[in-house]
């Protein structure tokens, strides 16, 4: 089978998967509970939400890992168990996704900042390059390490991925927009600062997460577009920033809503759409849907 | 305004540690917050002056551009690393009650949300604005806030969640504490809290970023 980037390369536009962390909770995890330990705890549940977003159209599926570096692990104690929960969270999405889709490895950071001296560069390295080794060894195609915002850990983690598996590493960063209608992450940094940082330390899809809904993502898409015409770009968006409603929390963009912004998104220019907090299987079957009705409008980003 | 003051304020606001620090680059070799307030000190100037009208001047300014987004989390971080030198010649003049704060703070992440970073650029603000700042950390249960007030009970209370998921919680939080301490102001904050959340969960101020919850602790509790 062809790789991730291969496919990517003969100008197929893909589809990943939504949201974990939301639907985690909708099965049962309480806030303070360890969402990686269920890889081993409530092994089917994690299992159902890989199967869900397959059945619903999912090209790729993520793991149950975002925050299963030792370091975040370590606050519920659970630090030696890093490697046997990030395998199984790539075991389970590979259960999932079969021989013929792609398994992303989620890493997210690691919550300690560089720059406050707070850990150091080794360090980082050895936290990432233990993760990915273990999302690899359970099975995953490639790594998604998501949801940064400071330049030198994100390096930090895709250096980490590259030098020590044969993962294909994604990295994407999350957006705020500015008073001015600029685009930063809380660290400062915008998206041609992250691309070229991130294309430097070998990163080899880049993109966005999370942030404030769909529509914004097509202005960002364009921003990295621009400043790297030659790399494949993956969205993972939000379903708008969260409203509190009788005491739940809900996400206002629904599937037909983000389906409509896909056309745009492909315009903009990315490879990979789909969805993060908020977004439900629902909202990947109709963003398969959408993809399906613009399959004329190929992304040849490499030419 | 004394020059030397003056120049304090812009060390602050600039991230200027001390003479070692190579941040930022412009003013490499100089002195910093540190070196400045104690020769300040040396010269005669009181710890009062050092902190309202150095230390404070410049995290004002640090903490209205990052509301206006001119700057970002790390410079502000860079701006406490300097406010925190620089207090560290004036940590005797507190004990000793000479230099008065406005009034005490209670921080915490809510129960079940383990990130630190915004409530502690939350917490550099309020002390930069002349405020004790009492940080429980992260992960804090109503009890560990109540525990807290019941040492001082004139505190304010601030409050920070990230998760959709974890917001939540602060709704059971705000409660708990103003069935002990109905007076007590409780603040909340957080990338997915609105004003309206914390109207329906009983809190008494929301702000998007932390110098608009520094001018609601001076407008309405400053002592």
């Amino acid at each position: 089978m062809k790789s991730l980037l291969e496919k990517l390369r003969d100008g197929k536009v893909l589809v990943s998967d939504g949201a974990w962390g939301t639907f985690l909770h909708e099965k049962g995890l309480k806030p303070g509970d360890c969402p990686e330990l269920w890889n081993i705890t409530r092994r089917a549940d994690v299992l159902d939400i890989a199967l869900r977003y397959i059945e619903a159209g999912a090209d790729m599926i993520e793991t149950n890992s975002f925050g299963g570096s030792r370091f975040k692990l370590e606050h519920f104690g659970l630090a030696d168990k890093t490697v046997e929960l990030n395998r199984e969270a790539a075991a389970i999405s590979r259960e999932a996704a079969g021989p013929d889709r792609f398994v992303l490895g989620s890493i997210g950071p690691t919550g300690k900042m560089l720059m406050m001296g707070e850990t150091t560069e080794e360090e980082l390295g050895e936290v990432f390059a233990e993760q990915a080794v273990a999302l690899e060894q359970g099975g995953a195609d490639a790594c998604c390490i998501e949801t940064f915002s400071a330049i030198d850990e994100a390096v930090c983690a895709v250096k980490a991925a590259r030098k020590n598996t044969r993962l294909e590493v994604i990295c994407t960063f999350t957006f705020d927009r500015t008073v001015t209608g600029e685009y930063r992450t809380m660290m400062g940094v915008s998206p041609a600062d992250m691309a070229a940082a991130l294309v430097d330390a070998g990163a080899q899809i880049i993109g966005t997460n999370c942030g404030n809904g769909f529509e914004r993502m097509i202005d960002i898409v364009k921003e990295i577009r621009a400043a790297c015409p030659g790399m494949p770009v993956l969205v993972h968006a939000n379903a708008g920033l969260p409203e509190v409603c009788d005491g739940r929390v809900r996400f206002p963009e629904s599937p037909s809503y983000m389906a409509g912004m896909v056309p745009g998104l492909i315009r903009a220019g990315a490879n990979i759409v789909g969805g993060c907090c908020g977004t439900t299987p629902a909202h990947i079957k109709e963003i398969r849907a959408a993809m399906r009705t613009n399959e004329a409008k190929r992304n040849l980003w490499h030419t | 305004m004394n020059p030397l003051l003056e120049k304090i304020a812009l060390c602050v606001e600039r991230g200027k540690v001390n003479m070692k620090s190579p941040y930022p680059p412009d003013l490499k070799g100089q002195e910093g917050a540190d070196e400045l307030a104690k020769r300040a000190l040396d010269e005669g100037l009181s710890a009062k002056s050092i902190l309202s009208e150095g230390l404070m001047v410049g995290m004002q300014k640090i903490g209205v551009k990052f509301r206006d987004n001119k700057v970002f989390v790390p410079d502000v971080l860079m701006a406490a690393k300097a406010m925190n030198a620089a207090m560290e010649h004036l940590k005797p003049y507190f004990a000793s009650g000479e230099v008065q704060r406005k009034g005490t703070i209670i921080m915490g992440t809510v129960k079940g949300d383990l990130h630190d970073i915004g409530k502690k650029l939350v917490s550099m603000i309020f002390e930069g604005g002349g405020w004790e700042v009492i940080d429980l950390g992260v992960d804090v249960p109503a009890e560990k806030f109540l525990k807290a007030l019941q040492e001082r009970p004139t505190a304010a209370v601030g409050m920070s969640a990230l998760l959709t998921t974890t917001m939540i919680n602060m709704e059971s939080i705000v409660r708990e504490i103003k069935k002990t301490y109905p007076h007590v102001k409780v603040m909340v904050g957080g990338a997915p809290l609105t004003q309206d959340f914390a109207v329906k969960i009983g809190a008494d101020a929301y702000s998007p970023d932390p110098q608009g919850a520094l001018d609601y602790l001076n407008a309405t509790l400053a002592a």
